[in-house]
């Protein structure tokens, strides 16, 4: 291998990271609020590229349909659980929420599908259609067990995810897509190196959304009502935080968060439904690297995934998969050395 | 279930299953074929993650690794099947322990996302493997023979199969009842407990995932002479989450559950592959995310699955107390009056904050010590020093001549230290007779294969007899057979000191054992330990309770800050000025 070609893989390696990063972040934002551990967030993030690419053959796309199956299952929750408590305190304002506001941006999706509308509309419509998915999904699979046992919210994340990989074949057929790229252009670097717009879009909307996600964190009161609820439920309850609502706030952020990777990801890779699987836990052997704690060491261990991706594809890209879940182990063993001295009780219940 | 009528179960159930392939159509006895190898997988998965809260979303992968391994031994290397057998359980064991070496110090949610990885990474090398026919895979593997006769037929592979299922299931629930396997059930709520009763955890975490990959290499093996085709899809991550999902359906605590759970998972799947196409093109998919919501489902609403649900409105089983049966030998205490431990200058640093500052005191055999203090002075810290849970930063402790200062808790109980907890940590889906023989772990020696085996029936009674006059003794007896988790807190501590007793100690250390007792178990426990000093026992006590200790110790350590600020007889420290200016704010 030259150095150039080395350069190459890196750039491509790191751009590709860039999205395992902002992936990475939404994981770690989810399990440190909810201790769901999120698998389906890939899945939003490729529904979201193929919605855009619906888009740009002028078709209707699926996720119309999926997001509203979701949100007539949430109403139907809703209603079941208000027949229960006998009560219908608070209903019309959930109903309005899990029912009524997702259909939004499905008309919007509908009206404009068929279209011949600029790209600039077309991208906030994908990105809209992305965001009701992760408070949807929440209050369907999650909600009704929200204090159970970090094992059983993983089981049931990793059942949902098939369960709306199954619907995404259903709404969006076998057939891969890739969407037409959001800039044009090729820069020349001294030395040769050649990189795309694409490819510079990425990273640079990768650094970007990290430096507001920072700041959000750091500045804005939700910022801190998500921290503090990552960091004690029921404290935060006691000074008056909802876990529930800062758990729908942390849904919402990291659909959106989905939904730009799946922008970003869109044109340089070629999507199915399914990919998303392999997009969520490749950003999670990032967030691993981080514990499931650490943003920055999730952003690190993100690029570093995405770099050894790179190259191991150029060395055999049939090998590529093992590659990257086999660097999971030392990973493992790192992390667990250093747990190694913390020893503290855990209790996971399967039933309790 | 009555124990009388369990083997009466088992007869029916091995009955209808013999005569199963009579009344069956040729289909449904390949459809039993499938239920078979399935509950194999399923009876390792509830070994594993239904008793000891180990999931794994990889055991597919295991069952590829055996299928695999026999297939390339019998067609590329042309070895009978039966050599393929212990050919796939070895690959399939080497491949559990390098993972499980790696994995299972892993706590709560990292080790099922790493069975995620290792499982894709594994299906991955399947299809990129020359040797192993690539994505097509490998054909014209031979069946199994018995003598001359060819398992061929699927009624012919019934028999092997179900055989097996048989001898497995059997050997689960004879493990389960055992010395290691009362280890398994001890693994879900943390290794503090586990170490300090001298039980390995990582090690049993070990064994039993290698157990439960072994199951699965035995389905394998069994799959690639039953199909005599083997190709890397039915390893890869979904048919993981179908195995799983047969455990939790039917009962992930349960033997039978896995048995069960294959059944129904089975059977749903072939009626969904039967009307789904007449519905829909996308039969597949309508599978998979009916399985998916199924098992979503099951979480929300039946955790425990289904045999749970309905063995609960049947009695349990309550074995009779034993008789006549003489228990595990003691050891020789140390004579009355020697010491038996030395605290000299021990340190513990915690960052900044020195929690036990160059603390010394020495305990005889046959003398009950009292560690007391206001709160935060350092005593559950120098607690921990000497049980091995914490290290000491600096200074040195020895136990009978030993150094222990480095020692691993394990090391430290073997040597003869019992604890009990401040805050109790009993095992509460466990008989109160089964949280006292875990106390005996280290008295009895049963193995694995002897558990699973029952070749360990002499030592269990004995150590049974054990925990029996053990529980006797602290005035438990009447309730051996009932759950820890349904006796009161009181008693639950007092159940922590029969524990504690089953381990034949030469020292205990009991953390605030009176904390919620009421007024006559206070006094019934003050004299079950006058009792257990004047037989030598070494007791340390750490107490908040004034009257429980002023009236029960021979001499007291007074800890502050960190600091000792006294030591002496009960009626000495009631009137040294230091320790009433620590505890009343320095008036006097």
């Amino acid at each position: 291998m030259t150095p150039d070609i080395a350069l190459i893989l890196t750039v491509d390696g790191l751009a590709n990271g860039a999205i395992y990063l902002l992936a990475g972040l939404g994981l770690v934002l989810i399990f440190s609020v909810t201790r769901v551990v999120f698998v389906p967030f890939g899945d939003i993030a490729a529904f979201t590229a193929l919605t855009l690419a619906a888009f740009q053959m002028q078709r209707v796309p699926g996720t119309i349909g999926l997001v509203a199956v979701l949100a007539a299952v949430a109403s139907l929750m809703e209603l079941g659980a208000a027949v229960r408590r006998r009560s219908a305190d608070g209903l019309a304002q959930r109903l309005f929420g899990y029912g009524l506001l997702p259909l939004i941006p499905c008309g919007l999706a509908w009206l404009i599908a068929a279209r011949d509308v600029p790209e600039i509309v077309r991208i906030p419509v994908a990105l809209g259609l992305a965001l009701p998915m992760g408070p949807l999904l929440d209050r369907i699979a999650f909600r009704p067990i929200a204090d159970a046992s970090v094992l059983v919210l993983l089981i049931v994340a990793i059942a949902l995810h098939f369960a709306i990989a199954g619907l995404g074949l259903l709404f969006f057929g076998p057939e891969g897509f890739r969407t037409t790229a959001l800039v044009d252009g090729i820069f020349e670097l001294p030395g040769g190196l050649v990189i795309t717009g694409q490819l510079i879009l990425m990273m640079a909307s990768a650094v970007l959304l990290a430096v507001l996600f920072f700041l959000f964190f750091e500045r804005s009161l939700i910022g801190k009502a998500l921290r503090a609820t990552a960091v004690n439920r029921t404290g935060a309850r006691l000074v008056g935080i909802r876990p529930e609502r800062t758990g729908v706030t942390a849904y919402l952020i990291a659909s959106a968060l989905a939904g730009i990777s799946g922008i970003l990801i869109g044109p340089s890779t070629t999507i199915y439904y399914d990919s998303g699987f392999l997009i969520g836990l490749k950003a999670f052997v990032g967030a691993i690297i981080g514990g499931l704690v650490s943003y920055p060491v999730t952003a690190l261990g993100a690029l570093f995934v995405g770099v050894m991706e790179s190259f191991a594809s150029f060395f055999s890209s049939a090998m590529k998969e093992v590659v990257v879940f086999s660097l999971l182990i030392p990973v493992l063993l790192w992390r667990s050395l250093a747990l190694a001295h913390g020893g503290d009780e855990e209790h996971e219940e399967l039933d309790g | 279930m009555n124990a009388a009528l369990r083997p009466l179960g088992i007869l029916l159930a091995a009955g209808l299953l013999a005569a199963a392939p009579a009344a069956l159509s040729t289909f449904a006895v390949t459809l039993m074929n499938y239920i078979g190898i399935g509950a194999l997988v399923a009876v390792g998965l509830v070994l594993l993650t239904g008793i000891g809260g180990l999931t794994s979303f990889g055991q597919a992968a295991f069952v590829g690794v055996a299928a695999y391994s026999t297939a390339w031994a019998t067609t590329a290397g042309g070895v009978s099947p039966w050599l393929g057998l212990p050919f796939a359980l070895l690959t399939t064991g080497l491949a559990a322990l390098l993972i499980g070496a790696v994995t299972l110090r892993l706590g709560g949610h990292f080790l099922p996302l790493s069975t995620i990885a290792w499982g894709i990474s594994i299906f991955y090398l399947f299809g990129n493997f020359e040797a192993l026919g690539s994505h097509t895979g490998l054909s014209g593997i031979p069946p199994v023979s018995i003598g001359s006769i060819a398992l061929i037929d699927s009624r012919a592979v019934y028999w092997l199969i179900w055989a097996a299922v048989g001898a497995g299931a059997l050997f689960g629930a004879n493990l389960l009842d055992s010395r290691q396997g009362r280890a398994v059930r001890a693994l879900r709520g943390g290794p503090v407990l586990m170490a300090s009763v001298g039980i390995d955890p990582f090690r049993t975490r070990l064994v039993i995932f290698l157990i439960a990959a072994l199951y699965a290499g035995l389905a394998g093996w069994l799959y690639a002479h039953m199909s005599r085709f083997v190709s890397p899809a039915p390893f890869e991550i979904k048919p993981s989450i179908e195995y799983l999902l047969m455990a939790l359906v039917g009962g992930a605590s349960h033997i039978v559950g896995a048995l069960v759970g294959a059944g129904l998972v089975t059977l749903l799947k072939n009626w969904l592959q039967d009307v789904l196409p007449h519905v829909t093109s996308n039969a597949a998919q309508y599978e998979q995310i009916a399985f998916a919501v199924i098992l979503i489902v099951i979480m929300h609403h039946a955790r425990g699955g289904l045999v749970p649900m309905l063995t609960r409105f049947l009695p349990r089983v309550r074995r009779a107390a034993p008789v006549g049966t003489d228990p595990l030998p003691r050891r020789t205490l140390p004579e009355r009056g020697e010491t038996v431990l030395v605290v000299d200058q021990a340190v513990r640093r915690f960052g900044g904050l020195v929690a036990v500052d160059k603390v010394s005191f020495e305990l005889k055999a046959g003398e009950i010590l009292g560690l007391i203090g206001p709160n935060g002075a350092g005593k559950s810290t120098m607690f921990n020093l000497l049980t091995g849970a914490l290290r000491a930063s600096s200074g040195r402790i020895a136990f009978l001549g030993q150094d222990i200062t480095r020692m691993p808790q394990r090391r430290i109980a073997a040597l003869g230290v019992a604890r009990t907890f401040q805050h109790v940590k009993l095992r509460p889906a466990m008989t109160l007779v089964e949280n006292v023989m875990l106390g005996a772990h280290l008295r009895t020696g049963a193995g694995w294969l002897s558990g699973g085996l029952r070749l360990d029936r002499s030592e269990e009674a004995r150590a049974r007899a054990d925990a029996y006059a053990q529980l006797a003794r602290v005035g438990l007896a009447d309730k051996a057979e009932d759950l820890a988790g349904n006796l009161p807190l009181g008693q639950q501590r007092i159940l922590e000191v029969a524990r504690a007793l089953a381990a034949d100690p030469v020292m205990i250390v009991l953390d605030e054992p009176a904390a919620g007792l009421r007024r006559k178990e206070k006094e019934a426990l003050a004299a079950l330990l006058s009792d257990l000093r004047r037989e030598g026992l070494a007791i340390l006590v750490v107490e908040h309770d004034m009257d429980f200790v002023m009236g029960l110790v021979d001499r007291l350590v007074v800890m502050v800050f960190g600091a000792r600020i006294a030591e002496g007889e009960p009626a000495a420290i009631r009137r040294n000025p230091d320790v009433q200016a620590a505890y009343l704010g320095g008036v006097a």
